[in-house]
């Protein structure tokens, strides 16, 4: 038996392909203007890395912010179970979850068997999202992918007063006038960010072992700052963008079996 | 469309379409050497930078423009622009108040008061004694504030933590839409039906919210009208939580933009208040200050005759 997870997520929509116990495929591509469409492509590029055609699937579970708008779907869960379903699969000592995605942010606090205790969402600031970092990328002139190895050189911390990404543009703009380092800027950045996710956090609580999932969690520099603010050790899966996918995966699979 | 003109539109530098204009005015009618007090007052706003000075509590002369990265620069530039061929000079003022987020950083201010007391103060005397609750729509912040007839401020609430709500949001709207600030009110009304306003509060969420509805094929004044129907609506929750009494007025920037004024006013279901004469309601707080400043001149002198 063969399930697909389907994450349509604001920015990236990412599929994972699973069948007893084991991933057959990862793919994922931008959600563009168009969901339905991009969530179909996504699929269709999982489909072919597993070899297998349409028929083998039994069936498709959609999750994230666009996880209505698919119709080939056969049912859709929301993020926060299939971040609990999936992280308590990949790691059950977890107890805090923290998804960082583009646009959204949520925590969760799980019970000891992987259930939903309580949750905490940020859908509405892009202070405490992944767009925030690449925000501060553009206004910095550092790729994306160079903001977090950065990071990670500064050894000391730099004060950011504004919240809003709107504002922190302005202000990483006069700490490059005042001739602050760009590696400590990039500290800086990700530490605001991380204060933000911290807060949000806490409104679900935090207990440890704390999992970052989410495409954030690709970037280190990050982790690294979530990890001081907290005061914990944080653990990343591997492929933290398609923990929510997976979940999905997983919960369709646990459907069928039961 | 030709290649010469299509060669004309390439050639034009890159329009900023945030930059609104800055301006000076003094009142030529007016000699401010006949004044027995000459009093000054300051607003170093994040964005923009007001500079007021009155002749015996009158309205002589005034500048606005852009802060910069250099507060105390800005604050000295934009007094230097009010007193342009005027003759008057720094040193012939008794009396200078500072306010606004810089306000600490003028170095020829006397006293600094914050802004709230300073709009409050202005508003009263733009728009008269019979304002009880002011919208000040500032460029990084937004403040909702009661006043009794005296304009001394009773509560206040205020945002200054996002850019939703303010007037950089519109700045980035404008750049957004590439529509010169001043029109984005205009614009915003030439649509047929008012559509819905934009879902995102946040600010950058907006703008991808607002490509995706370009590209669907609104107009550009059908997203204008969206976007300045949900700055309204965030403004309005702040005014409720503080409670609207008549008379309602607004001061700052966003002021001048009928597309947030009227869309205010309908949410709210009272109107705003015309200013007085011909008062700029984005000079409040400075005005404010500098009338802060002729009563403590005029106290001074007081306290001077008796001791």
């Amino acid at each position: 038996m063969i399930t697909a997870g389907i994450d349509c997520g604001a920015y990236n929509t990412k599929v994972v392909l699973y069948r007893d116990g084991k991933v057959l495929a990862r793919a994922g591509v931008r959600s563009g203007f168009d969901p339905p469409a991009a969530a179909e492509r996504a699929l269709e590029q999982a489909l072919q890395q597993a070899k297998i055609g349409r028929q083998a699937l039994t069936t498709v579970i959609t999750t994230g912010a666009g996880r209505k708008s698919v119709p080939f779907a056969d049912d859709n869960v929301t993020a926060v179970t299939a971040d609990a379903r999936a992280v308590h699969e990949l790691a059950p000592e977890v107890k805090t979850i923290l998804d960082i995605g583009a646009e959204e942010g949520r925590s969760i606090q799980c019970t000891e068997g992987g259930r939903v205790a309580d949750f905490a969402m940020n859908e509405k600031c892009a202070a405490g999202a992944g767009t925030f970092v690449e925000t501060m990328a553009r206004t910095l002139e550092v790729p994306l992918e160079e903001m977090g190895p950065l990071s990670l050189q500064s050894e000391k911390a730099t004060a950011m007063n504004a919240q809003c990404a709107v504002f922190a543009e302005s202000e990483v703009v006069s700490l490059i006038h005042q001739g602050t380092q760009i590696k400590d800027i990039c500290r800086a950045v990700h530490d605001a960010m991380a204060d933000r996710c911290v807060a949000m956090a806490r409104r679900s609580g935090i207990v440890p072992q704390v999992a970052l999932i989410g495409g954030v969690g690709y970037n280190v520099g990050f982790v690294s700052s979530l990890q001081r603010e907290l005061a914990l050790e944080v653990l990343v899966p591997e492929h933290p963008e398609y923990v929510t996918a997976l979940g999905a995966a997983l919960l369709g699979a646990d459907h069928l079996n039961s | 469309m030709s290649n010469a003109t299509q060669t004309a539109v390439q050639a034009q530098p890159q329009q900023e379409f945030w930059r609104w204009k800055e301006y000076n005015w003094h009142d030529p009618h007016l000699d401010w050497q006949a004044a027995t007090t000459i009093s000054c007052g300051i607003d170093v706003g994040s964005v923009s930078t007001q500079a007021v000075v009155l002749a015996d509590g009158r309205l002589y002369a005034f500048a606005s423009r852009r802060t910069g990265n250099n507060s105390p620069g800005s604050a000295q530039k934009a007094l230097d622009w009010a007193l342009e061929e005027t003759g008057l000079t720094l040193g012939k003022i008794h009396f200078t108040v500072g306010t606004g987020y810089g306000r600490v950083n003028i170095p020829f201010a006397d006293k600094a008061i914050t802004e709230i007391a300073c709009h409050a103060r202005g508003a009263n005397f733009i728009y008269g004694p019979s304002v009880r609750t002011l919208l000040d729509m500032g460029g990084q912040d937004c403040k909702a504030i009661r006043c009794d007839e005296r304009g001394k401020v009773q509560n206040f609430l205020m945002n200054d933590k996002c850019a939703a709500g303010t007037g950089r949001g519109m700045e980035v709207f404008a750049d957004l839409l590439q529509v010169p600030i001043e029109s984005v009110g205009e614009m915003s009304f030439q649509v047929e039906v008012e559509p819905p306003p934009v879902s995102s509060t946040c600010v950058v969420f907006g703008k991808s919210e607002a490509l995706g509805l370009l590209r669907s094929g609104w107009s550009k004044e059908k997203v204008l009208a969206s976007y300045c129907r949900a700055m309204a609506k965030r403004v309005v929750e702040l005014l409720a939580r503080i409670g609207v009494e008549p008379q309602f007025a607004i001061t700052g920037g966003i002021s001048k933009n009928i597309g947030i004024v009227r869309r205010i006013e309908d949410e709210l279901g009272v109107e705003a208040l015309e200013p007085q004469g011909d008062y700029d309601p984005q000079i409040a707080g400075a005005l404010g200050a500098a009338l802060f400043a002729k009563a403590l001149v005029e106290r001074q002198r007081r306290q001077g005759a008796t001791a």
